[in-house]
């Protein structure tokens, strides 16, 4: 197997935003799969993807399109589900067809060649510029870095949000922050990863990581080593069979899935140690 | 002379469409122990939700531990509120154990930026031996029972070490023995702790016997206020529960009603 591509620079950027957009994605899985709420982040991307349309055609930066509307999904969502006042499905179904229909109607309205345009779609991650690898290292670091700063806040919020609140955490804030970040990771890794593909690598290796263990710590690294994993494996695989990328990438991730489902210990009944902890690390 | 801890003034709350309180009012003393009883609707669960500044009042004031409750201003307020909520389902999968559940409870305090020291960590267990959990610490929070879960939630409350203990039908959905279980234990941390406790409950068979005070609500009024053996007569059930005094004595006869 020649290896040599692997020298170029084209591909080390490739390799560099697979791994930094799989850290960025996996890390916003974990809210996504345990707060149960796939429906706003798959409502965020194709507004996301509808948003950089926008900004194709009207002429403006994609990427502050794809955001500004990523965030106006889940503005609307967000309250909408938070609130009782209507089901998530429902509202993550009104959104999804709308940002889609918005989608293809910039798609048709956009004078010239819509190259451009089906990149967003299904990404382009060979053709990744330094950027594009800023970009995604600011929004990685970010993510990273609140994650480690607001480790104990995010994980009140994630097992009961009303607990949360009722013992002083302001966790309407931190689910709100988490949405944000969302808006940030789908923004940075559209063009990579393609707006139609780009939530299965937010889904799948959190979803995976989810089922291998009982410590979100664990979950939180197991979810970014399965996003750096599905991407360089998908790289590789989008080489050697000379296939789109951003396809064999969310492939790998649901491979990644699938395996992880099939050797979860989370189906076997365990017996737990019953003693106390004593003089256990923490942190 | 006890000083108030809780004072209610004409607190009207409302969701949506639906009013839950019409304007209540209730004062409570440091050191008591309030059952709060009354059908489905009633508005006790909204009743606790302005105490620990959750509800949002659309008219009348709320104090509590002299803190003047304003919408937006209730996270330092609830630090020193502890909250026991009814059994809820809980993913199996979800990956937290009993041991940090418990120390949640200690996040408030902690602050943001702030990580759990050794001392908190003392906190906490001291809170799991005090429920009888300890030998559960690792275990992960959906692998419990409705009553350990119950457990677990009481030691979240003493790991917060707050000054005032409310409980929202902590005893629903569990069995008898983790039932009577629960019952004491809240009063035995009622006493030892010294705390100030409001016991929300529909089902008079969960009121803890040694409750000081019984407030009557209904229609989010409060219909009667005073001492259990005042209150908990075949008469004022009857009025509460719109039935028959007769029916009302058979059945507390028949299912050893408080």
């Amino acid at each position: 197997m020649d290896l040599s591509i692997f020298g170029y620079q084209f591909m080390q950027n490739a390799l560099l935003s697979a791994f930094l957009g799989g850290i960025a994605c996996a890390t916003i899985g974990v809210f996504v799969v345990l707060k149960h709420m796939p429906f706003i982040g798959v409502g965020m991307s194709h507004a996301a993807f509808a948003g950089a349309l926008l900004g194709l055609w009207l002429g403006f930066n994609p990427l502050i399109g794809a955001f500004g509307l990523s965030l106006l999904a889940a503005a609307i969502i967000g309250p909408l589900a938070d609130r009782g006042q209507l089901n998530p499905e429902t509202s993550i179904g009104v959104i999804y067809s709308l940002m889609l229909g918005l989608a293809f109607l910039f798609m048709g309205l956009m004078p010239g060649t819509k190259s451009g345009a089906l990149e967003l779609l299904w990404g382009s991650i060979l053709t990744n510029t330094r950027g594009d690898i800023i970009l995604l290292a600011v929004v990685t670091v970010v993510v990273v870095g609140v994650v480690f700063t607001f480790y104990k806040e995010i994980q009140a919020t994630i097992f009961n949000r009303d607990m949360a609140l009722s013992v002083g955490i302001p966790a309407t804030v931190i689910l709100y922050g988490i949405l944000f970040l969302t808006g940030a990771t789908i923004t940075a890794t559209l063009r990579s990863i393609g707006g139609l593909l780009i939530f299965s690598l937010i889904l799948n290796p959190a979803a995976a990581a989810y089922q291998l263990t009982y410590s979100l710590k664990r979950m939180f690294l197991l979810a970014a080593v399965f996003g750096v994993l599905s991407g360089w494996v998908g790289l590789l695989l989008s080489y050697l069979f000379d296939i789109p990328s951003g396809a064999t990438i969310v492939i790998t991730s649901s491979a990644v899935f699938l395996l992880a489902l099939v050797f979860s210990p989370k189906k076997k009944v365990k017996s737990w140690p019953e003693k106390p902890v004593v003089d256990e690390q923490h942190h | 002379m006890h000083k108030t801890v809780i004072d209610i003034e004409n607190a009207v709350v409302s969701y949506r469409e639906d009013i839950a309180l019409r304007g209540v009012s209730l004062k409570v003393t440091a050191g008591e122990f309030v059952g709060i009883v009354g059908p489905n609707g009633a508005g006790k669960t909204t009743l606790l939700t302005i105490v620990n500044g959750l509800g949002r009042l659309l008219s009348g004031q709320v104090a509590v531990l002299g803190h003047h409750i304003k919408p937006g201003n209730g996270h330092s307020l609830r630090k020193k509120v502890g909250y026991v909520p009814q059994v809820e389902q809980i993913d199996p999968r979800m990956p937290v154990n009993v041991r940090e559940v418990v120390m949640i409870g200690r996040y408030g305090l902690l602050g943001w930026l702030r990580r759990p020291g050794k001392h908190d960590w003392a906190v906490v267990d001291k809170a799991l031996e005090l429920v009888d959990m300890a030998q559960l610490a690792r275990r992960p929070i959906g692998h419990l029972s409705g009553g350990e879960q119950q457990r677990v939630s009481i030691a979240r409350c003493l790991a917060q070490e707050p000054e005032i203990f409310l409980l929202d039908e902590p005893t629903a959905s569990l069995d008898w023995k983790a039932q009577s279980e629960i019952l004491e234990l809240v009063k035995r941390i009622h006493d030892l702790r010294h705390l100030t406790t409001l016991f929300v409950t529909h089902d008079l068979k969960c009121l803890p016997i040694t409750c000081d005070r019984v407030v009557l609500m209904k229609d989010g009024l409060i219909w009667d206020d005073g001492s259990p053996k005042e209150l908990l007569t075949d008469e004022a059930l009857s009025r509460l529960y719109e039935m028959p005094v007769s029916a009302v004595a058979r059945r507390r006869r028949e299912t050893i009603l408080v």
